[in-house]
């Protein structure tokens, strides 16, 4: 478990866990239903996941939808936005350059 | 005689100068005026390269000129622009990198017959005006643009026009003119003597009005009112992609869009991407004052015109829009000169929607004016005193 995630059985609002898995870049990552692909890139410990043409990296910074810096590939649509797009089981998510 | 820097007793040292407006016009008057020895102090009412300047796509273009003073003036800053990058590497520690100085060149298609016919007789009289072109057949335009729509009846490339990130652009030239840069300060009235802004009175021997859009309104407040009005234009950007626009393409239509004094909204083409992978989608020129609501029609239209030249991108995401008023002078013409109403006050502003381009030769001018020394270019046709400025 990690340490960015609370568990359910610690979470007041009493909250179930369903798992679910994707795949990052062809490596299995385990997250829970209801997280969105950024929540459980960075529950397990992903903080970065492109790099800038100057090589500085990106992963979440808004969180919100707005600033576009968690750009993923998922199911080969380019450009998704991370922090917006809901996990589902068996997502197949690559990280992109440039983008 | 205009209140200049040379009189019978010869140049005077560290005259004052105030410039009104810190954006890419007023930085370089700032630079070139400091050069030339004035103690500069920049006004904003906001901030540096805030507004005009930093709503834009940063062109640097001759290809869209006809033949005429203002084309002559985008050749001569064309050709100032890597000279006064070099100069600020050079002698300041600006780190002109950030520019993104990128002659990358343009490629103007026309997608019908009668365009193509339009385009090759502009072309052909911009050609006696000193600009470069070369046609394109079919296997050179998609080597040089492979995800080019094919339904091209024309294709030019014009290997003088560039770009810059014009933010950049504008703070580099800013800092390096050294000049003092006074924020958030609004002009309020007065003359050069005293001059009232909403930070205090200030005093200087010259005032030059950089303002941009908003210099009709400071020239007004200042007593000597010019016809420089606000024309709206949008842009969208889609998110990073990988490289798939190589020049600046636009369609030759946006030549009539250019020219044109029609209230109404107009789009043509613009297809250009950045350092960073993004793709900067334009143009729209609309006259709606100084309205900055979002107009989801113009951008819908926008974006229809551009994935006619490039269908590839009808999947990728736009991630932004953004839009600003350029400096409108009914007869097309920059405001580059003295005020014949008022001996202290200089006037650098009505570019439309090639100030970036365009500021260095500006500035070069206007400091050629001011000190009283020989220009290589004629300042007469962008003198104040003419009916489209202040009327008859």
């Amino acid at each position: 478990m990690s340490a960015r995630r609370i568990p359910g059985w610690q979470d007041r609002t009493g909250r179930v866990d369903r798992p679910l898995w994707i795949t990052v870049d062809g490596e299995r990552v385990e997250g829970i239903a209801g997280q969105s692909l950024a929540g459980v890139l960075l529950a397990a410990g992903r903080s970065s996941w492109r790099r800038t043409e100057s090589g500085a990296p990106r992963g979440v910074f808004c969180g919100i939808g707005a600033c576009f810096d968690c750009l993923i590939t998922v199911d080969g649509e380019r450009d998704v936005r991370a922090c917006r797009r809901p996990a589902f089981d068996g997502a197949v998510v690559h990280t992109q350059e440039r983008g | 005689m205009p209140f200049g820097l040379s009189n019978d007793r010869g140049p005077v040292g560290r005259t004052r100068v105030i410039v009104i407006g810190a954006g890419i016009v007023g930085a370089a008057c700032a630079r070139e005026l400091a050069d030339a020895g004035c103690a500069v102090t920049v006004l904003d009412r906001n901030r540096p390269a805030g507004a005009t300047s930093a709503h834009g796509e940063g062109n640097v273009l001759v290809s869209d000129k006809g033949p005429g003073p203002e084309l002559d003036l985008a050749l001569w800053s064309t050709r100032l622009w890597p000279h006064v990058l070099a100069d600020i590497a050079e002698r300041t520690p600006v780190d002109v990198t950030r520019v993104e100085w990128e002659p990358k060149g343009g490629i103007v298609v026309a997608t019908t017959i009668a365009g193509a016919d339009a385009l090759r007789a502009f072309a052909t009289a911009q050609c006696a005006a000193g600009v470069r072109f070369a046609e394109l057949d079919r296997a050179a335009l998609a080597d040089a643009e492979p995800h080019l729509t094919d339904e091209v009846a024309l294709a030019f490339h014009y290997p003088q026009d560039a770009q810059v990130q014009p933010a950049a652009a504008a703070t580099a030239l800013l800092a390096a003119s050294g000049a003092e840069v006074i924020v958030n300060c609004e002009v309020l009235g007065g003359d050069a003597r005293e001059l009232r802004t909403s930070t205090g009175v200030l005093s200087a021997e010259l005032v030059v009005n950089a303002a941009g859009p908003w210099a009709g309104e400071v020239a007004r407040r200042l007593g000597a009112p010019i016809a420089v009005l606000p024309r709206r234009g949008e842009i969208l950007v889609t998110t990073p992609q990988p490289p798939t626009v190589f020049h600046k393409v636009y369609d030759a239509d946006y030549v009539g869009a250019v020219g044109s004094d029609s209230a109404a909204v107009q789009t043509s083409a613009v297809v250009e991407s950045t350092k960073a992978g993004t793709i900067l989608l334009g143009s729209s020129r609309s006259q709606v004052g100084f309205d900055d609501r979002l107009r989801p029609d113009v951008l819908a239209a926008i974006a229809r015109k551009a994935l006619r030249l490039f269908p590839c991108l009808a999947d990728v995401a736009v991630m932004r829009t953004y839009g600003g008023f350029r400096p409108y002078v009914p007869d097309h013409l920059p405001v580059i000169g003295a005020d014949p109403r008022a001996p202290w006050l200089w006037h650098a502003t009505g570019h439309e929607g090639a100030g970036i381009g365009l500021s260095v030769g500006t500035a070069r001018l206007l400091r050629q004016l001011v000190v009283g020394e020989p220009s290589e270019l004629d300042a007469t046709p962008f003198r104040v005193d003419r009916a489209a400025v202040i009327g008859q």
